[in-house]
């Protein structure tokens, strides 16, 4: 079997594999083929923010947390944007990562963007693929913040960090709801700079306005309060749950106790991550982030929902690739030229190449 | 099918000063297509070759501007062979005296730039040396 040292722990193959995976080789796809029935183990944690909130300094002391507490292995997969104009890239995450070197049980990768967003998602949930059947227990995938990117790539892990630090012009305008909905746990970071509780108010209260509707559908048409039981996580829910709560409208008790499972409200989290500073207390966070997903079953549903994109997205692929290497390929391009000339519409011109009437 | 990147750590061993120099090359050499990981300041040759591993670079840059390129250059040459990654390409930019550079290509160094050097000069030499 071709990925057999992978599965072994062999560091080599496991990095060239991921550049055939890169350049979407066919060995690459023959060997994530072998590997896919050991995947499904790992827990995917996806960390997000803007350029120079201190990410990769987080990653870097969170891994070494999940190292020495929990001799869990750990892969990172450092995603920077390649130019828009030279394809080329300056991968800079690893400069804040040293601690972690001279430690087999990580492993850390580089990726640029090159180009789409769709293909850096498929991309990116290949490279957590290998790395999951490689036996790495948490994959970490740290993105920049700026756009669709780390939307998709939240869509990828179980378990998403939007990082803010103070001093970036953070008041209320600049801390986007959108972003906010992905976070299942926030991170004000940079916690020793002035201006951090301006940071963390701002959060709060976008979180209000950003969240309960959203989660409420999703959680039959209730909104919780989630800090039913201040003993497991004081700091994590107090300040949530106390924003939340007037809008919770329910604090009864037994209904609370039932539905509590099904209610996530990202949490808010403070650090010093040059310092290691309320790194447990983040480490605690996605712990109880995954109990909760698998208490809920949003752990199966995530998984079953990316699988499906992933799916549907390589389907469309060979279908429009299947498509155009039969007969219409000539057909396809006489449609072409009349959409250019406005003599025909896309959908008219797809309805017409899906009869085959186009002659 | 996208086209293979040429990718290239770029580095700077041992304890001396600035990466500005290092930075330089790391951009002209992104401007000039290429994937750049770069890993910053204090780099023992043991950390250099567990990067090039992980990251599965074509290309290693070393920044060596202490004089110590004569101890660093066999042991990062030694250390990418071990983890049976001899096909990797080695460049040194910073001060090589003109007695040095013959031995340090005699190891296996690909190429060796002094401060005077283009960016187009190593640009070329990269492109030539991973064809
Ligand atoms: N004061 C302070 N500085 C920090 C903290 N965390 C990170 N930094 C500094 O912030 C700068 C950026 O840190 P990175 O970890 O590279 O941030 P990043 O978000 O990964 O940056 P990009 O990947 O470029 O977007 C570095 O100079 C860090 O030393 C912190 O908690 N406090
Ligand atoms: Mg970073």
């Amino acid at each position: 079997m071709l990925t057999q040292p992978i599965l072994e722990g062999n560091r080599l193959a496991l990095s060239r594999l991921l550049t055939q995976v890169e350049n979407d080789s066919p060995e690459g796809r023959d060997a994530l083929a072998e590997l896919f029935p050991h995947t499904g183990k790992a827990h995917l944690i996806g960390v997000t923010g803007a350029p120079g909130t201190g990410k990769s300094s987080l990653v870097n002391q969170l891994t070494l947390h999940y190292r020495k507490e929990k001799n869990k292995k750990v892969a990172i997969i450092a995603v920077d944007p390649s130019s828009p104009f030279t394809g080329g890239a300056v991968l800079g995450d690893r400069v804040r990562m040293r601690d972690l070197s001279g430690d087999d049980g990580v492993f850390i990768r580089s990726m640029a963007t090159r180009g789409s967003v769709g293909g850096l998602a498929q991309k990116t949930a290949a490279f957590v693929q290998v790395f999951d059947a490689a036996g790495y227990e948490i994959i970490i995938i740290e993105t920049v913040g700026a756009g669709q990117s780390e939307v998709d790539i939240a869509r990828l892990a179980h378990t998403t960090i939007v990082v803010e630090a103070p001093g970036l012009g953070d008041d209320i305008q600049a801390i986007k709801a959108g972003i906010l909905e992905i976070a299942d746990v926030l991170v004000v970071n940079k916690a020793d700079r002035p201006g951090v509780e301006n940071t963390e108010r701002a959060l709060r209260s976008t979180l209000e306005l950003a969240h309960p509707t959203k989660r409420v559908v999703h959680h039959h048409g209730r909104m919780m309060k989630v800090d039913v039981t201040p003993s497991r996580s004081p700091e994590r829910s107090e300040g949530a749950a106390k924003g939340l709560a007037h809008q919770a409208g329910d604090s009864s008790p037994s209904s609370t106790v039932q539905n509590d499972k099904d209610i996530w409200i990202p949490p808010i989290i403070k650090t010093i991550s040059t310092e290691g500073i309320g790194i447990p207390e983040l480490a605690k966070a996605i712990e109880e982030h995954k109990f909760h997903l698998h208490q809920s079953g949003d752990w199966s549903a995530r998984d079953r929902a990316r699988l499906r994109s992933e799916l549907d997205a390589v389907l469309q692929e060979a279908l429009m690739s299947r498509f155009l290497t039969g007969a219409h390929r000539d057909e396809y391009e006489e449609a072409l030229e009349k959409v250019i000339r406005r003599d025909m519409s896309p959908y008219e011109a797809a309805r017409i190449l899906l009869n085959g009437k186009m002659k | 099918m996208t086209e293979k990147k040429i990718r290239v750590l770029v580095a700077k061993p041992g304890l001396d000063g600035h990466d500005r120099g290092a930075k330089v090359v790391a951009r002209a050499l992104r401007d000039a297509g290429m994937e750049v990981i770069y890993t910053g300041l204090r780099q023992t040759p043991e950390m250099i070759a567990e990067a090039a591993l992980q990251e599965d670079v074509d290309v290693v840059g070393l920044s060596i501007l202490s004089g110590a390129h004569m101890a660093l250059a066999p042991r990062i040459l030694e250390l990418l062979k071990a983890n049976g990654q001899e096909h990797i390409k080695v460049f040194i930019g910073g001060i090589v005296p003109d007695d040095d550079a013959p031995k340090l290509r005699e190891m296996g160094i690909a190429g060796i730039y002094g401060p005077g050097a283009s960016t187009e000069e190593i640009i070329r030499d990269i492109r030539e040396a991973v064809k």
